[in-house]
Parts: C-alpha cells; sequence; structure tokens
C-alpha cells in the first residue's frame, strides 16, 4: 500500500524538519547568526541544498532560508477514507526531509567539528570511523570514475545486517560489480560499517566501502556527493533542479538498501531519494511500490533475501554490469583495487627494494605464442612460507593483426590495476620498481603466481579485443631469469622513453580528440597532440592513437592538424574546424600553447589548473589534491568550478601534471619559465623533471624559483621572495600585452 | 364528439417507470415524489412525446421556406442511385452536413460566448473596473501570456526583472478580447497544439481564424443555396469546432484559473442529499463561474450566515447542478445536487429557497416545477430570460457582482420561512476527490520537483494502463439516465483505462461513488489499480465543466510532449466519448476531439443516418484528414470496447503491444538518455 508509505514519509517529514528547525533555533541563540557553517573543502556549499535551489549557505542564519524552504514542502497529513493524491505531496515531503537532514549534518559539523574525519579512509586506531560528507578532493577524484563508468554506480546502504558475515557477503557482493557502497544509519544501534569491520574488510573510499556516518540523516552525503558530480563534471547550474533531478536519474546508477526496520525517519530519506531516481530495496515487509515512472523501474521493493539483494537491486535500477569472470580463487574488480596489504596481513611479497621484480610486454609474431599459456618458471607460492620473499618477472607477449609495437607500454602500463583489481593482492610501481605483496587471506583462498597471469590474458582479450589476438605470460621467479628479463626491461625503456619524449608536435601531422566527458561537460572538446598530453592526465597521444585503434568510433578521433595558423600560440587550421562542430558552435578555435589568448577548454576533470598571476607577471598551478588557498585568490575547487563544464577561460588553463614540463607549456606565453608558484607536493614530484626543463630554458635549479604554499599563497606574500630569488619571470615581457 | 374530446382531457398523463428511466436511487426516489405531487418532469414528457423520426435522421430541411423538405432514408435502404432531392436540389449529404454545421456553430457559440463573457471580465478587472474580480492565480497568468505574444519580463539597465503583473494582465486581456473578433489572422492558442497536428490543420486548411467570423461563416455557407458539398462544408464545420476549442473554450478556462485559481484536488460530496432541510438550500445552475464564484463569496460571509441564523435556519447550504456545479466544485469543494436531468428534482426536493440560473441546460420547466413551491427562480444572465410570471429576473453585472450576488443571497434566505411542509430530500449522496487540473496532475505525477506526464506515459509504456479515455457530455432523457455513463465508465476501468471526466458525465461519476480513491480498488484491471494506488487518485479524474474539455486537449499535448508515444494526439492509445450526449455542444466538443486526432463515440443515436455518405466522411475520410474520427454505440459495453479496441490499435502502432522488458543500460546506454 503505497498509501501507507505516503503516510509514513510525511509523518517523518514533519517530525525531522521540526527536529531540526529546534536544532537550528537552540543554535542560533546560542551562537552567533553569522557562525560560518559548511563541509570542510567543497565550493559547493551545502551541496543538496545549492544544487536543487541555489541556496548558498555559509552562515547559521543562511540555514534559515532552506529550512523555511523545507517547511513550505510539507504537505497536509494523509486523511483515512477519499484521500487526496499523495505521489506528489510523498515526494516533496521526502525532499523536506532530505533538506532537513543536510541541515541538521551541517549543525552536527559545527557542533562537533571532529566528529567525521575527512580523509578517504578512515582512522579505525583512532576510533575515528566516520568520514563524513566527501571533500572536492575525493569528488574530483572518484567522480570521474561515475563519469567514464568504471564505477557504474552506487548502492547506499542503511541500517545493519542481521550479522557480520552476511554483511560481508552482502558488500562484497557489491565491490565485485564495481559500484560503490555509501553507508550510512544503524539498525538498533548496529552500523553496516561496525559489521564489515568485525569481519575483517577495508573500509573507506579506496575499497568503494564508504563510512558516511552512523545516522540517517548521513545518508544526505551519497545525494550531496551525486548532485556535484552532476555539477562538477555535468555543468548542470546549480538551481536547475529538473535537470539536476533527471541527470541522476539517467546517470548516477544509484539505489538504496534498507537494512532493519524502516520507521518514519528512513522512510522520508527513501521518498526523497525517488526524486532523485533512486529506488528502495528493503529486507523487511514494508509496502511496496512497483509502478515505474520517477524511477526507471520499481520505487520500492520489499522482503529482498539477503544472498539476492545485490542482484535485486541492480535489476531494479536498470543497471548493466560486465563482471568479469575470471577463473581464479579470488573476486576481482576495481573494487579491490584500492585494498591495502598491510605488513598484518603480508604472506609474502616480490620486489619492493627486497627482490627484483620487472614486467614487460612485447609484441610477438603470430606463430611464437600460444594464447593463454602462462607458464610459472621457478618457485611459486605453494614453496614458500609466511614472509618470504621472492624476485619476479612479469614477461607478457602478445601478438594481433592490429597490433603495434607503439601498444606495449599502453599495455603494460594496465598491469598496475589489473593486478591490485585481485582482492587480497596489492600491486605498486611499474617497470622495473614493480612490488606485488600478497596477503594471508589470498593464500588462504589458494592464490599462486599463475593467477596473474590468468588475469592479464583475460583482461587484455576482454578490453583490447581489437589488438589483441593471443596473449602469453611467463612469470620467472629465478635470479638469473628475472635479471635477464630487467636488463632486457631496461633496454626497451630506454628506447621508448626516447622516442615519446622526443616526439614533438612538428612531427605529426595528426592530433586526437578525446571527449570521453564530452556528455558530461557538453562544448568541452580535449585536443591531445604529443606535447600537450590530455589535462586530466590520464591519456597522451600515444594513448589516444592506441584508442583510436582500438575503436575507430570510439571518443578519440583522429584530426589532421592542417596549416599551422600561428606557430607561438599553437593554432591550427585542421582543429580549428573540428572544434567547432565538435563542440556544436560553442568554441570557433583555441591555442594549444597558451593560456592568455583563447585557450583550450576545460572540463572538471583536468589534474592542475593554471592561473595567471599579474603582479609577479607569472603562473602558478594547483593541483587538485592540494586543498589550500593559492596566490590566485581560489582553491582547486573554485577554479574548477569556475571555469569547468567546458568553458575557455582567457587567464586559466587546465591541464595534466606531466604537461608543466612538456617543451610546448605555455611557450606562446613565454613557457615553463613564468611558472612563480605551486603546491610543495606537486613541485616536489615534477622536480626532477622541472630542474632538466628549467635548465634546457637557461636556467639551473629552477624548481628551488618557484614559491610554494610555505611561502606564500598571495602575491602579495611571494612577490618579495621571488624578486630575492632573481625568479626569470619578473624580468620577461609583460604577460598581458 | 363531445364526449370523446372529454373522453381526452380527463385522460391520466403519462408517468415514468423511476426504474426505467433512471439508475441512480436518489432520482428514483424523487420520481415517486414527483408523481405523488402530480408534478411532471422531463422523464414523463419523454414517455409521452416520441422524437421526430425524420429529423432524428437529420435529413428535414428548414432553413427556407420552400421547404420544411424531408429525405426520409427508404425502408430498404438506397438500391442504386440516391435520387433524393429537397425543392432547390440540395442532397441529403447537404442537408446533413449543413444540419451537423449549424449545431456545431451553436455548440461552439455557446462555450465561446462563455469564453468571451470572462475575457470581457477579466478584461474589466485589468482595468480596475470590476473590483470582484482580480488576479488570484499569477503563475497561471505567466504561463499563458507568451502565446499572447505578451512579455513577462522586462529589461531595466541591462538587468532582466520581472514584469509587472498588471501591465502583463491588462496586455494579456486587451488580447485575449481580440481573439473573438479580430479582423485578420489565425487564433493565437494554435501553436499550443502538437506541431504535427498544426500541420494537419494548415494541410487542410482549416485554421480557424477569429471565433464570431467562423460562426458567422457557419451561418452563411448554410443558408439556402450557399455551400452544397458536405466535404467543404465540413471544412467550416471543422474549423468552427477548433475555433472552439482550441480558442473559445480555452481561453475561458484559462481566464477562470487566472481569475479564480487553477484547480487541485479537493475533497466532496455529490447528489441530492448534499441539501440539508435545516439549512438555506440555494442552488447555482448554469454555467458561468462568473456569477457562482461572487454567489459563493457571498454565501460564506458572515453577515449572510449570521442573516440566515436569525431567520431561524442553521447555515446556508450552497449547491450545484451542471456545469456551475463543477466549477464551484473543482475550485471550492462546494457540493454538486445533480446533473442535467436533476435539476426539476432538487426543487421537488421542496426544499430549495432559491435556484439560481445563467446559461445553458436550464430547462424551461423549471418555472412550472417551482410555481409548486415556494422556490424562488431567478434568472441572472440578459440573454438567457423565461417567459413564465413566477420567475425573477436579477440581472448580474460584473461591476457589481458582490451586490447582486448578496441580493440574491439574501433572497435565498428570506424565502427560507415560506417552506411548505412538504420537505423532502434524498439521503443519497456520495464522497468524490475532483479538481483535476492539466497542472495540478502534472504536480501529483511526481511533486514540485519531478512532477511530469511522463510517469503517466511510463505507465502506459508498460502496460499497466491499457490507455486514456474522456468521458464526457450530458443526460439525455431519451437514454437511462446515468446508465451508458457509468456502464461505459466500469467497463473501461475493468480493461486498465484511466478515465478523465468533465461535465454531466463528471457528476453522474461522482453520484455513482467513481471518484473516489477507493473505487480503483474495487473497479479496476490489476494494472490502472496499482497505478491509482500509487498516485492516490481515483481511477476517473475529473478534470471540470464542459468548458474544460479544453484541459483535456492540452493533457494529451502533455502526455504528447512527455514523449514515448508518438509525435501525434492521434498516436496516443486514447479515445473519447459522449454516451449520453444532448446539447449541440457536444457536437462542436466531439467535432474539434476528432478534428484533434481523436477518435470519438457517441451513444444514443447521430442524426446523420438518413445521409449514408456524409456519414462515411465523418467516420472514416476524417481519420485520414485529422488521425480522428466519429462513431456511435448506444450499448455502453459495446460502445466502451469500440474505444478498447482503438486503444489497443495505437498501442500496436506504438509497439508497446506486447509486455515491456526491463532493458538494463551500460554505460554506452546510459549516455545515450538524454537529461532535459
Amino acid at each position: 500500500m503505497s498509501k501507507l508509505v505516503a503516510f509514513a514519509a510525511i509523518q517523518g517529514g514533519y517530525k525531522v524538519v521540526s527536529q531540526v528547525e529546534g536544532e537550528l533555533e537552540k543554535a542560533l541563540q546560542s551562537q552567533d547568526a553569522s557562525t560560518k557553517i559548511g563541509f570542510p573543502n567543497t565550493a559547493y556549499y551545502l551541496p543538496v541544498i545549492y544544487s536543487l535551489t541555489g541556496i548558498k549557505c555559509e552562515t547559521l542564519e543562511d540555514l534559515k532560508k532552506p529550512m523555511e524552504f523545507a517547511r513550505g514542502l510539507l504537505p497536509p497529513h494523509i486523511k483515512g477514507a477519499n484521500h487526496l493524491p499523495y505521489l506528489g505531496p510523498l515526494l516533496d515531503a521526502g525532499m523536506a526531509g532530505i533538506f532537513a537532514y543536510e541541515v541538521k549534518e551541517a549543525l552536527r559539523i559545527l557542533a562537533e567539528p571532529d566528529f567525521y574525519i575527512p580523509t578517504e579512509d578512515p582512522d579505525i586506531e583512532a576510533g575515528k570511523i566516520w568520514v563524513g560528507p566527501a571533500d572536492d578532493t575525493i569528488l574530483r577524484k572518484r567522480g570521474v570514475e561515475f563519469v567514464d563508468g568504471s564505477a557504474p554506480g552506487f548502492a547506499a546502504i542503511v541500517g545493519a545486517a542481521p550479522n557480520a558475515e552476511i554483511a560481508k557477503m552482502i558488500v562484497e557482493d557489491y565491490q565485485k560489480k564495481s559500484l560503490y557502497i555509501f553507508c550510512a544509519a544503524n539498525h538498533n544501534g548496529k552500523t553496516l560499517i561496525e559489521q564489515c569491520l568485525e569481519a575483517g574488510m577495508q573500509i573507506g573510499w579506496n575499497t568503494r566501502i564508504v563510512p558516511f556516518g552512523p545516522d540517517i540523516s548521513s545518508a544526505v552525503f551519497a545525494l550531496g556527493f551525486a548532485n556535484r558530480a552532476a555539477m562538477a563534471f555535468g555543468g548542470v547550474e546549480p538551481g536547475d533542479y529538473r535537470k539536476m533531478l533527471m541527470y541522476n536519474k539517467n546517470r548516477i546508477f544509484a539505489f538504496v538498501n534498507a537494512l532493519g526496520d524502516v520507521g518514519t525517519e528512513w522512510a522520508v530519506a527513501a521518498a526523497g531519494c525517488v526524486n532523485w531516481g533512486f529506488p528502495t530495496l528493503a529486507d523487511t515487509d514494508i509496502p511496496e511500490i512497483l509502478p515505474t515512472g520517477i524511477c526507471t523501474y520499481e520505487h520500492v521493493v520489499a522482503n529482498v533475501p539477503h544472498d539476492e539483494i545485490c542482484q535485486k537491486s541492480v535489476e531494479v535500477r536498470g543497471l548493466k554490469i560486465n563482471v568479469t569472470e575470471i577463473d581464479i580463487p579470488l573476486a576481482f574488480g576495481p573494487a579491490f583495487e584500492g585494498e591495502r596489504v598491510r605488513g598484518g596481513d603480508l604472506y609474502c611479497q616480490m620486489g619492493g627494494g627486497k627482490t627484483q621484480c620487472t614486467e614487460l610486454v612485447k609484441m610477438a609474431e603470430m606463430n611464437e605464442i600460444e594464447d593463454g599459456k602462462v607458464t610459472v618458471v621457478g618457485p611459486d607460492i605453494g614453496d614458500l612460507k609466511e614472509g618470504d620473499v621472492l624476485p619476479l618477472g612479469i614477461s607478457v607477449k602478445i601478438a594481433g593483426r592490429e597490433f603495434q609495437s607503439d601498444f606495449e607500454p599502453i599495455m603494460e602500463r594496465q598491469m598496475h590495476h589489473l593486478v591490485n583489481y585481485i582482492q587480497g593482492v596489492m600491486h605498486i610501481g611499474q617497470r622495473d620498481i614493480a612490488w606485488v605483496r600478497v596477503s594471508k587471506s589470498a593464500v588462504e583462498k589458494g592464490f599462486t603466481l599463475k593467477d596473474i597471469g590468468v588475469v592479464l590474458h583475460a583482461k587484455f582479450h576482454q578490453d583490447f579485443t581489437k589488438i589483441v589476438d593471443k596473449v602469453e605470460v611467463v612469470l620467472y621467479t629465478q635470479k638469473e631469469d628475472v635479471d635477464k628479463l630487467t636488463a632486457q626491461a631496461r633496454e626497451e625503456y630506454k628506447t621508448r622513453d626516447s622516442r615519446v619524449d622526443n616526439m614533438t608536435d612538428e612531427d605529426v601531422e595528426t592530433f586526437y580528440s578525446c571527449s570521453l566527458c564530452q556528455s558530461f561537460a557538453p562544448s568541452h572538446v580535449c585536443t591531445v597532440s604529443p606535447e600537450r598530453t590530455g589535462l586530466c592526465g590520464a591519456y597522451n597521444w600515444m594513448d589516444c592513437k592506441a584508442a583510436f585503434e582500438i575503436n575507430p568510433v570510439g571518443p578519440n578521433q583522429p584530426i589532421l592538424k592542417g596549416k599551422v595558423l600561428d606557430p607561438d600560440l599553437g593554432r591550427f587550421q585542421g582543429v580549428d574546424e573540428f572544434i567547432k562542430v565538435a563542440s556544436k558552435g560553442a568554441v570557433d578555435y583555441y591555442n594549444f600553447y597558451s593560456m592568455v589568448e583563447a585557450p583550450m577548454t576545460t572540463c572538471g576533470c583536468c589534474e592542475c589548473i593554471a592561473a595567471m598571476l599579474p603582479s609577479c607577471n607569472g603562473v602558478m598551478t594547483v593541483g587538485r589534491d592540494y586543498t589550500g588557498e593559492t596566490p590566485s585568490g581560489m582553491k582547486f575547487t573554485t577554479l574548477a568550478g569556475v571555469m569547468g563544464g567546458g568553458l575557455a577561460s582567457p587567464g586559466f588553463v587546465g591541464h595534466s601534471k606531466f604537461n608543466i614540463t612538456q617543451k610546448k607549456f605555455i611557450l606562446g606565453d613565454g613557457g615553463l619559465l613564468r611558472m612563480v608558484w605551486m603546491p610543495k607536493v606537486v613541485k616536489d614530484e615534477i622536480r626532477e623533471r622541472l630542474n632538466a626543463r628549467g635548465a634546457e630554458m637557461g636556467v639551473e635549479n629552477f624548481a628551488d624559483l618557484i614559491a610554494d604554499e610555505t611561502v606564500g599563497v598571495t602575491e602579495e606574500e611571494i612577490l618579495p621572495w621571488l624578486e630575492e630569488k632573481g625568479h626569470p619571470a619578473l624580468s620577461m615581457d609583460p604577460l598581458i600585452g | 364528439m363531445a364526449e370523446v374530446t372529454n373522453d381526452k382531457a380527463v385522460k391520466a398523463r403519462k408517468i415514468a417507470d423511476p426504474m426505467e428511466a433512471t439508475i441512480e436511487p436518489a432520482t428514483q426516489q424523487m420520481m415517486v415524489r414527483a408523481a405523488e405531487l402530480d408534478i411532471e418532469t422531463v422523464f414523463d414528457r419523454a414517455v409521452t412525446m416520441k422524437p421526430c423520426a425524420i429529423g432524428l435522421q437529420g435529413i428535414c430541411c428548414k432553413n427556407c421556406a420552400m421547404g420544411p423538405c424531408r429525405l426520409p432514408l427508404p425502408k430498404g435502404g438506397i438500391q442504386g442511385e440516391d435520387t433524393r432531392k429537397g425543392l432547390c436540389g440540395a442532397t441529403a449529404n447537404t442537408i446533413a452536413a449543413r444540419n451537423w454545421v449549424r449545431m456545431i456553430a451553436g455548440g461552439a457559440a455557446a462555450h465561446s460566448d462563455h469564453g468571451r463573457g470572462v475575457a470581457e471580465t477579466f478584461l474589466a478587472a485589468a482595468r480596475k473596473e470590476a473590483k470582484d474580480y482580480r488576479v488570484k492565480d499569477p503563475a497561471r497568468l505567466i504561463q499563458i501570456a507568451p502565446y499572447f505574444d505578451v512579455a513577462t519580463t522586462v529589461e531595466v539597465d541591462g538587468e532582466i526583472k520581472d514584469r509587472d503583473i498588471d501591465e502583463i494582465t491588462l496586455e494579456v486581456a486587451e488580447k485575449a478580447v481580440r481573439e473573438w473578433g479580430k479582423p485578420e489572422l489565425t487564433a493565437k492558442y494554435l501553436k499550443r497544439a502538437p506541431k504535427p497536428l498544426q500541420e494537419k490543420w494548415a494541410k487542410q486548411g482549416v485554421e480557424p481564424r477569429a471565433v464570431d467570423r467562423e460562426i458567422v461563416e457557419c451561418m452563411h455557407r448554410t443558408l439556402m443555396g450557399v455551400d452544397q458539398d458536405y466535404k467543404n462544408l465540413m471544412k467550416q464545420g471543422v474549423r468552427t469546432s477548433l475555433a472552439d476549442g482550441w480558442c473559445g473554450s480555452m481561453i475561458g478556462t484559462d481566464l477562470q484559473d487566472v481569475m479564480f485559481g487553477s484547480p487541485s484536488p479537493i475533497q466532496a460530496e455529490a447528489n441530492l442529499g448534499v441539501m440539508k432541510e435545516d439549512h438555506v438550500n440555494l442552488i447555482v445552475h448554469g454555467h458561468e463561474p462568473l456569477l457562482s464564484e461572487m454567489i459563493i463569496a457571498a454565501a460564506q460571509s458572515q453577515e449572510m450566515i449570521d442573516y440566515a441564523k436569525e431567520k431561524g435556519a442553521k447555515g446556508i447550504q450552497l449547491s450545484g447542478i451542471c456545469c456551475t456545479a463543477n466549477e464551484m466544485l473543482q475550485r471550492h469543494g462546494v457540493p454538486v445536487a445533480g446533473n442535467f436531468l436533476q435539476q426539476e428534482f432538487a426543487i421537488i426536493t421542496g426544499a430549495c429557497d432559491a435556484m439560481v440560473v445563467d446559461v445553458q441546460c436550464i430547462m424551461q420547466n423549471l418555472a412550472n416545477v417551482a410555481k409548486c413551491f415556494h422556490t424562488k427562480l431567478i434568472t441572472t444572465h440578459k440573454i438567457a430570460r423565461m417567459e413564465q410570471d413566477n420567475v425573477i429576473h436579477i440581472e448580474f453585472d460584473e461591476h457589481y457582482a458582490s451586490e447582486d450576488a448578496k441580493r440574491i443571497v439574501k433572497m435565498a434566505i428570506d424565502n427560507f420561512e415560506n417552506r411548505g411542509a412538504e420537505v423532502m430530500i434524498p439521503r443519497h449522496k456520495s464522497t468524490q476527490v475532483a479538481g483535476f487540473g492539466v497542472e495540478s496532475i502534472q504536480y501529483h505525477l511526481g511533486g514540485s520537483f519531478r512532477g511530469s506526464w511522463y510517469t503517466l506515459n511510463d505507465n502506459i509504456i508498460n502496460g499497466r494502463i491499457r490507455g486514456v479515455a474522456g468521458v464526457v457530455g450530458c443526460n439525455n432523457a431519451r437514454t437511462k439516465h446515468n446508465e451508458e455513463h457509468i456502464v461505459l465508465i466500469k467497463e473501461l476501468l475493468k480493461n486498465d483505462v484511466l478515465v478523465v471526466v468533465t461535465g454531466c458525465s463528471a457528476i453522474a461519476a461522482g453520484v455513482h461513488g467513481l471518484l473516489t480513491p477507493e473505487s480503483a480498488a474495487v473497479y479496476c484491471g490489476p494494472g490502472l489499480a496499482e497505478v491509482c494506488e500509487t498516485v492516490g487518485i481515483p481511477p476517473v479524474l475529473h478534470v471540470g465543466s464542459c468548458v474544460d474539455n479544453s484541459r483535456i486537449l492540452l493533457a494529451l499535448t502533455e502526455m504528447v510532449n512527455a514523449g514515448g508515444l508518438g509525435d501525434d494526439i492521434s498516436d496516443l492509445p486514447g479515445a473519447g466519448s459522449a454516451p449520453e450526449w444532448m446539447s449541440e455542444k457536444a457536437i462542436a466538443i466531439g467535432q474539434y476531439f476528432v478534428a484533434s486526432g481523436v477518435y470519438t463515440v457517441f451513444g444514443y443515436h447521430l442524426p446523420i443516418e438518413g445521409a449514408p455518405v456524409f456519414k462515411d466522411h465523418l467516420y472514416k475520410d476524417m481519420e485520414e484528414m485529422y488521425g480522428g474520427m466519429w462513431d456511435c454505440e448506444p450499448d455502453p459495453i459495446k460502445h466502451a470496447h469500440l474505444m478498447i479496441a482503438h486503444i489497443d490499435k495505437k498501442r500496436k502502432a506504438l509497439g508497446i503491444d506486447k509486455a515491456r522488458e526491463r532493458v538494463l543500460m551500460d554505460m554506452a546506454d546510459r549516455q545515450a538518455l538524454g537529461i532535459e
């Protein structure tokens, strides 16, 4: 009976709104109305309220407005007989409840600033198991996975399973399907997260089991995350509620699992979620709402057995998940990528300074190799005892009619995440500095090194059908074999590096477009050239070329660069023509090597954003991991908000970290020597390359001339320091002509 | 001889059998009461006087003094060439088509004149000349303003700001009244229709110009010796009907909503049992809310309630009959006393202290019935008076609306003490939920944030709802009162067809309990019942008065726009019906639904049987031209199945005649989905 659901949700709406009104009133009595409130490190205020209404809540006083709005949404209670329609009122009550929950969380963070630990992974030892609202750094990192489909959606689970074993089964089921599991609320004081911990699972964003909070109000963080993704990557404007909710219905495939008794406070939250197109599946006997319409399929499904809840949820949401069935004794999937193998869990390891561990992919002739053959030469896991180490050389040979030696490094780079996808196995590094750590639980389940080969064979075939015909893997575990492979590999790396490093935009006639994000940032079109890698940091020219070979109708299309219209700023006739069409007329042209004049458009996915600093006659850049203030006066998230969504904003440009030291980096504006500020973490990461590129441009130890947050976070603070160091930008031509 | 004459004089008049005349118990009870009191009603006259057999066939021409010419169909039908001709040579097709077009003109004139009255009052209000009327629903005004090419924002120093509401009101009002008499261009509201439909109208050359012009042209063309090609005549018939549905009626509905508020679901009661013995009973009957809105305000004023108490009554019970009832119901929850055929019985209760009437569907016999009681029968419209001397005329002037209304209410109160002892109010009454406008339905299909007609479409696509049907129109004393409406509607519900109702059909549905949410579980097929339960709606939605049939046109357009069910109204799995039609207004309505792409089935009979070729034009050719066509079937069950067969035909054409598969979507599928 939908009427009972409506009755409960509307009751819940009144209860929650009244409660939060009281809490707000109390807060206003004890604190100044101008007291700052908000979620940590976000440019989206209280994101649900902001995204749907455009209301920016920054102070206690500001919270009154959304609460008035929520109160106004509360419909009349449902009468017994001859009642009025209730679907619309039910959804409005749900929304009122969600708004109130978000305000409640803001009040909690104000009252208890340390309640949540705003990091990716909780600090279990310190008893900080709740991470609260993900900040924009996590959003940008994880949001991309929702954008490109590597995370098909999320399961918002409220309550707790009957026991830890069932909790583990359900959560692992979702992990295998690569879904994020957003957890909130408790059932009789017990939470699913506590049950996961009890079952020995690793929780946190890295294993996709996100402990949002212990109360139902914390469930609002899942919606806030979804709506921020829509704003950051989808270009949905704050206040455009209809588009926001339809975006969620048709892009973010999420749903709710209610584990435990559904009271009015859960009912109102579930009703709220229906506005997003997120249905609820419950393990208890609650009234069902099966007709379709607001959600893609059913709205509320009850009495779902625990061993079916995962499959049923995915079906009800209408989600197709291609689960890779690989014949290994362990679970496999992206959800296990971030799982760690810590000291106490470690059974054995290869590489990591203890032994040599090397990976190499080589092209082979079709008749040279046997597809699917995996050989382990030397001792395997079974021959080891706990704490042992082993050298490892993974040699993969690929043959294919369409395969080219240019694809070798691309295939090799896959090995890191593919090995990491194995539950209980951790992979760090690449090439000749790889490191594989195997956990006790993996060994217990029967893991052997051969399984690495099985995974690589299966996934290479699956992900690269077009170019891969045969894959053979040999795993060497004897020192002399590994050393031999390593020597061969190092020769290979050298050849490859010089080939890629020396490749210039002038050398090629074809650039590649990348419109991977275009369904999310409609007017944005990346163009990738050898000296301007994709701004997300994930795609270089070679990747795009390979992607095009693999999928000729995919998001990477060749662009004949055509006549060079401006060699200094980097403007090409062929590119102009392409982007005009691809951006549907929104962008006429852009320059590759300038951030001042018609810079390239930027989606929300960029790794770094560079901004002009006029008083320093230079530029700064900030990476998405740095959450502090910058001399541009804006944090990364604000910058991304200002210029994301496919806009070209003169004075700003999105770029990858790697691009900073590429030769064409803002060459039209003076090049790398304009760089006066970057966060220390970025500077340290690319210090060597900065110095190398600086030296090429005639400045030794250039990294030491670039200011960072330890020097200052305003132009006034850093300028004297730059003058003292004699930064070359200060004596260059004025940045703005 | 004298004896024979005497015999005739004493012969008892025929009295209708209540069980044969109506299925409605309160009406049956009141018929018995009328017989006891020897009061003649419409039902008695229906058994006394048979309809004219020639007129029934539609081939009687009295448009000139050479006639009346009668061209009845030969008993065995037409053998070989049809040689029937009037004196001037007019064929049966010409005569039937001229009569048909004149009916359309009559119906369109009635609705559109109603609309004009509303528009003129709105203009007076906009000019601040009618103090009792104002803009009550500004959102609705802003919604319709663009169709009149009226700007709703202004640019001030480069900034876009909301335009002053009074300015918008005045400009909309001035442009709206022009739609009746503008010398050039076509009706502005045509652009609200789905594009393919507009193209069909353009192709057929039937886009209406000013409303008055189309009606005048109907009269001209049907004059002796003018248009003598039934196909060409019907172009004008269609054009005039569209001027009604997509202009006169639609503007009427819109401006009524602007002035009196757009309806939203509301609880109320229906049937003669809503009258209260210890209250002053004031009944408003007719069509225009301009009057009834003011009466409601007056009857609910403390001053009048106190006055009624002073006069010994416990209060004032206001109720309505016919479309005035629907107007008061959908905006205020004022109870409905009954539909067209119940009007005389409201007075026969002996408890009706005053019946106030304006225009349309008011039987002249009311005056004769009122004469038998203390009831004051008050006519209020300058175009609608009665010859009987017991009828009081208080002309309603919108400039002094509230004063006039108070005078009327006071007259009812003053009359309370004159009641005789013979009060008998039937106890029958039903609960109902009414007030479903296009806007409120959209809200209830998803709330403030996700409200969309797509919710309905989705459940049609998934097969829970088979289709939608509009059941509208009158009562007709030649058919069993309410039976066709109710049997038809129940059959549709049983087959999972969602029903919308207006006019007297809506009142019938209310009286018989079909407008309650609880009726879904009782009468509907499992799919429709489930959807009704989810949304919390009755399976039969009351969308207003007969002028509000324009709401159905807009609802169908919304369904087209919401997507998934084709590009035009004619693609939708839907059908229309007027099972107990009697007024010319029904023909005008039927014709504009047909010309908008709706398969429209009438009950009783249609006056075209004498002209089979013309009948084929309406039943078959029109489908080619507009996507919709006429049909007629007196048996309500067969009638329902004609509609269901058409719905199934449309479902098949849309490819939704089989169970919908559950499509699971991967990333590429999702990226192909729209987000607007």
